[in-house]
């Protein structure tokens, strides 16, 4: 099931810097349990970010990116109180959507 | 996190053409710059509180009534003068035993039930490192203050620092062998001196801690443990009293820190 994201948004001069941190075990599917089966891969391949209705940050992920990823990054053209939403996709087909505005 | 990885080693590059000689607790910093507002333990302590009002166990109750040792249900200030003495079992006890006592007395778990899976492992969730999460969160921004002040609070110190001093094993080690002077390091991490009053206070300060490496939130219990395996010794009965008067020396020489986890570590 998607957990929630926990997302900031920070207008710093002339451009906003973003953080988001996610809440994903991102399994490799190359793992062992203690009983010695395989975990089953699990992990987010795409994330998008927009900005408004604009797509600021388009990513393809997979089973490199760490467990509970943080993500960190920066876009000019920013407001204050607009509006940032960030969407994942994984491999068995879950989704999840977070919004935040800009401080 | 081999994403925040990469960035990192960049920072450390141009931080070293800056100086070439950063010294570790500088890196340390730029570390822990990167690394704001991206601690995943807030969602432990978000979990952790769910599970604290979730009603559970053969008496379908919850541990809101659970008395952390400031009165049933407060856990605000709890985790800063834990370990501490409770009558009602005649006991000094750390948070992790405190919380098997209420899951046992409140929920009517059994000991086996209580402390099942005290630390996660690939594929299996514990509950009890986010219940620790959220009730050590909740003491964010205050003071260490245990008190050692009933006799077996002062038993329990004077347990632990001998504990902390005593030698043994196949190597002849001792907590003091690796934490009892400065700038040392094992690879590439800085061990901190505890008898060191201000290193001292760091470190207590800020477990538990996400760790990276383990991407799980772990407790005392379980930094505990891992340096006790360093130590070549056989591994702890998890929450033995032998842990919590440990426990109580570390929390004693951190007097006065201002408490600052769940942390954020390698
Ligand atoms: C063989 C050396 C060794 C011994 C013996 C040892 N430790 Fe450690 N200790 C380490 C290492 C290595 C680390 C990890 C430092 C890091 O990851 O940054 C560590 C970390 C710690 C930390 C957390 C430090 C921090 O900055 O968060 C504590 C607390 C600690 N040890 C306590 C103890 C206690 C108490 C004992 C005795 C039971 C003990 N250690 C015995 C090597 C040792």
């Amino acid at each position: 099931m998607a957990k929630p994201m926990r997302i900031r948004a920070k207008l710093k001069g002339d451009h906003v810097e973003a953080k988001i941190l996610i809440q994903h075990d991102m399994e490799t599917g190359l793992r062992k349990g203690s009983d010695g089966a395989k975990i089953p891969a699990h992990f987010i391949k795409t994330l998008t970010v927009k900005y408004e209705d604009k797509v600021v940050l388009d990513t393809v992920m997979g089973i490199a990116v760490s467990k509970d990823p943080f993500l960190s990054f920066k876009f000019k053209g920013g407001e204050k109180g607009g509006k940032l939403t960030v969407t994942w996709v994984d491999n068995s087909g879950d989704t999840r959507t977070d919004t935040t505005a800009v401080k | 996190m081999r994403l925040i990885g990469q960035a990192i080693l960049l920072a450390l590059t141009m931080q070293l053409t800056v100086s070439a000689f950063a010294d570790d607790a500088e890196d340390n910093d730029i570390y822990a710059e990167f690394l704001e507002d991206g601690n995943p333990a807030e969602f432990s302590e978000i979990n952790g509180e769910e599970l604290w009002k979730t009603k559970a166990g053969p008496n379908n109750v919850s541990l809101e009534q659970c008395d952390l040792g400031k009165g049933p249900g407060v856990v605000e200030g709890a985790y800063v003068e834990l370990p501490r003495y409770f009558s009602d079992v005649n006991k000094v006890m750390d948070l992790e035993q405190r919380l098997i006592h209420c899951r046992m007395t409140l929920q009517g778990l059994t000991q086996e039930e209580a402390t099942k899976q005290p630390f996660s492992k690939p594929g299996k969730a514990s509950d009890i490192e986010p219940l620790v999460a959220y009730i050590t969160a909740a003491s964010k921004g205050m003071k260490m203050a245990v008190k050692l002040e009933h006799p077996m609070e002062k038993e329990a110190y004077e347990i632990g620092k001998k504990l902390f001093f005593h030698r043994a094993g196949s190597h002849d080690f001792g907590c003091v062998t690796c934490h009892s002077a400065d700038n040392k390091r094992i690879r590439l991490q800085n061990l901190p001196n505890l008898l060191d009053k201000k290193q001292a206070q760091k470190v207590y300060a800020t477990w538990p801690a996400y760790r990276l490496s383990q991407g799980e939130v772990r407790s005392m219990q379980h930094r505990l443990r891992s340096c006790i395996r360093q130590q070549r010794f056989p591994n702890p009965k998890y929450a033995s009293d032998a842990i919590t008067a440990l426990t109580m020396y570390l929390a004693k020489s951190a007097d006065g820190a201002v408490y600052a986890a769940p942390a954020i570590k390698r």
